[in-house]
């Protein structure tokens, strides 16, 4: 018997009867051919989260972006004409990598006037234009004008920078959102600006750490030693349920209750929690953040056990909102089939004192822990994958629906791809 | 030896022999964590754990963006306080249990 109210078809997944019920092959997640083909037809195509528009302060203030699984990285700047703009990091003289610090594999950020390669002085304005050519009676017939820097499609949602690498692309970063993204608008992502930011590698398949945060069904087993033994008995016997799932085009989210911050009895959490006011769900005493009314896509069960939304945008975006006012991204960076970066950022409202700061360690803290022990699962899980045993097939519950539409979605988008390029398809 | 370089506020004096956590960075006080017997881990968690409620009552005396050089130490143990934490009231090892070899590092954080 459910807990939480599921829709009339009996179950989230069949209210979605295009991802079915039957098993699941992961054969998307250990196949080098697959993953060749995700890097043109999901990675090259889709709209890409890099940042956030504080990182852009001021004129001139840029970072770079490695994504190795569309084969390029690029540079995000805003222009003289207070533009945010996007363009490929590459020279246009002989291809050197444009703005990089000692490492020129390793991302860097700054603030810079116009943009100069180390190679041959060859200077760029903010704008990608070419400005300077060192020596330039020294070449022929070189018209600046045909020379400016590749520029890459740019656009803000709520504050968050994407880029999408694909020239030909038509679809607006709004639509591309859709209803789920629609229904986060007016959220103040803009008061949170005191980052941590973590990052990973990881020795897994992007996907797989996709699903281990698209469900909760595995937290109160395999995390079950980060609560008090007898919570932590409580939570097994009790499993987890969703409060809402809610799917739309490629993305999806869930919806969960949060009976942690505070919880209803403090003995049941740990003392450095009882006494910092703070754990895994984030500080009790959330700050004001000017958010008089949730935007319509959060709780959407308007359920009052509500503690946090965790939203998949497709490709490798998630945004978590936590109901004492603070969020958390993740970020997964494919760099082979069975490896990729995890990046892990907590935003919070500026601490007033100590003790604000020190109720935020915590949270930030207990999410590294959570993540260590998930990060090491994830080897475990894609090494048997690629095992041969006889095993090919894997049974996904009601909980996991995020998981079975996050390989749908990928599967479909290289099958469209392939159908497109007329390419002879990948057997996934 | 106190180290004068990381010298806590004079009402803290009491937790000058572990000054040595007042450590700059979760990936500095994490590290030192995993370099520490539980016996030692213990012994900081027993003597800070008992002075965090005059601790932050002490640094709520100051704003975040004017804390002196003495009180930004005592912040700094009282973060370290929250990575011993988790080996002390729960893993009984320094590691967290099923994390392996895998990492998860600071890449950004505030400055204090």
């Amino acid at each position: 018997m459910p807990h939480f109210t599921k829709p009339a078809e009996g179950s989230w997944t069949e209210h979605y009867p295009e991802l079915g019920t039957e098993p699941v092959s992961y054969q998307d997640s250990i196949s080098p051919e697959f993953y060749e083909r995700e890097r043109d037809a999901i990675f090259g195509r889709t709209w890409l989260n890099v940042g956030r528009v504080e990182q852009l302060a001021k004129v001139g203030s840029y970072f770079t972006k490695e994504i190795d699984a569309a084969r390029t990285s690029i540079v995000v700047v805003r222009s003289s004409k207070d533009e945010i703009r996007a363009f490929h990091n590459i020279c246009r003289h002989r291809g050197n990598k444009l703005v990089w610090q000692d490492y020129p594999g390793e991302e860097t950020s700054g603030t810079c006037r116009q943009f100069t390669c180390k190679y041959h002085a060859w200077r760029y304005s903010l704008e990608g234009d070419l400005t300077f050519v060192q020596q330039e009676s020294e070449f022929f017939d070189l018209d600046k004008g045909d020379y400016s820097l590749a520029s890459v499609q740019v656009d803000v949602w709520e504050g968050f920078i994407f880029v999408n690498l694909d020239p030909d692309n038509t679809t607006s970063l709004h639509e591309y959102m859709g209803e789920l993204g629609k229904g986060l608008e007016g959220y103040p992502f803009h008061e949170l600006t005191q980052i941590h930011k973590y990052r990973a590698e990881v020795g897994s398949n992007w996907k797989l750490f996709i699903d281990a945060f698209a469900e909760f069904y595995h937290a109160p087993v395999l995390h079950a030693k980060q609560a008090v033994a007898d919570e932590s008995r409580k939570l097994m016997d009790y499993g987890y349920e969703a409060l809402a799932y809610g799917i739309d085009g490629p993305h999806g989210m869930v919806s969960s209750w949060g009976g942690m911050s505070p919880p209803k009895d403090p003995s049941m959490v740990k003392p450095i929690e009882q006494k910092l006011r703070s754990g895994l769900f984030g500080p009790w005493d959330a700050p004001d953040i000017g958010l008089d009314e949730l935007p319509p896509g959060l709780n959407p069960a308007r359920h009052k056990a509500w503690g946090m939304d965790s939203y998949v945008f497709f490709p490798n975006f998630m945004v978590l909102i936590w109901k004492p006012n603070w969020v958390l991204t993740y970020h997964y960076w494919p760099t082979s089939y069975d490896t990729h970066i995890f990046e892990g950022t907590c935003y919070f409202a500026p601490p007033q004192n100590a003790r604000e700061r020190l109720a935020q360690e915590l949270a930030v803290v207990t999410f590294k822990e959570y993540a260590l022990q998930d990060g090491n699962t994830l080897e475990a899980t894609q090494t048997m994958l690629e095992s041969r045993t006889p095993v090919k097939t894997f049974p996904l519950g009601d909980q996991e629906v995020l998981l079975r539409h996050l390989h749908h979605t990928a599967r479909q988008y290289v099958h469209d791809y392939e159908q497109q390029a007329h390419l002879t398809p990948v057997h996934a | 030896m106190p180290n004068p370089d990381v010298s806590l506020p004079a009402e803290f004096a009491d937790l000058e022999p572990f000054a040595d956590w007042a450590l700059r960075g979760e990936k500095a006080r994490y590290d030192k964590r995993l370099a520490s017997s539980m016996e030692e881990l213990q012994a900081f968690y027993d003597a800070a754990f008992p002075r965090l409620d005059e601790a932050m009552a002490y640094l709520e005396q100051f704003p975040m963006d004017a804390l002196p050089e003495d009180a930004k130490h005592l912040l700094w143990l009282c973060c370290a306080l929250v990575t011993v934490s988790f080996p002390v009231e729960v893993w009984r090892q320094q590691r967290v249990p099923d994390s392996g070899a895998s990492t998860f590092d600071a890449v950004l954080e505030p400055a204090i």
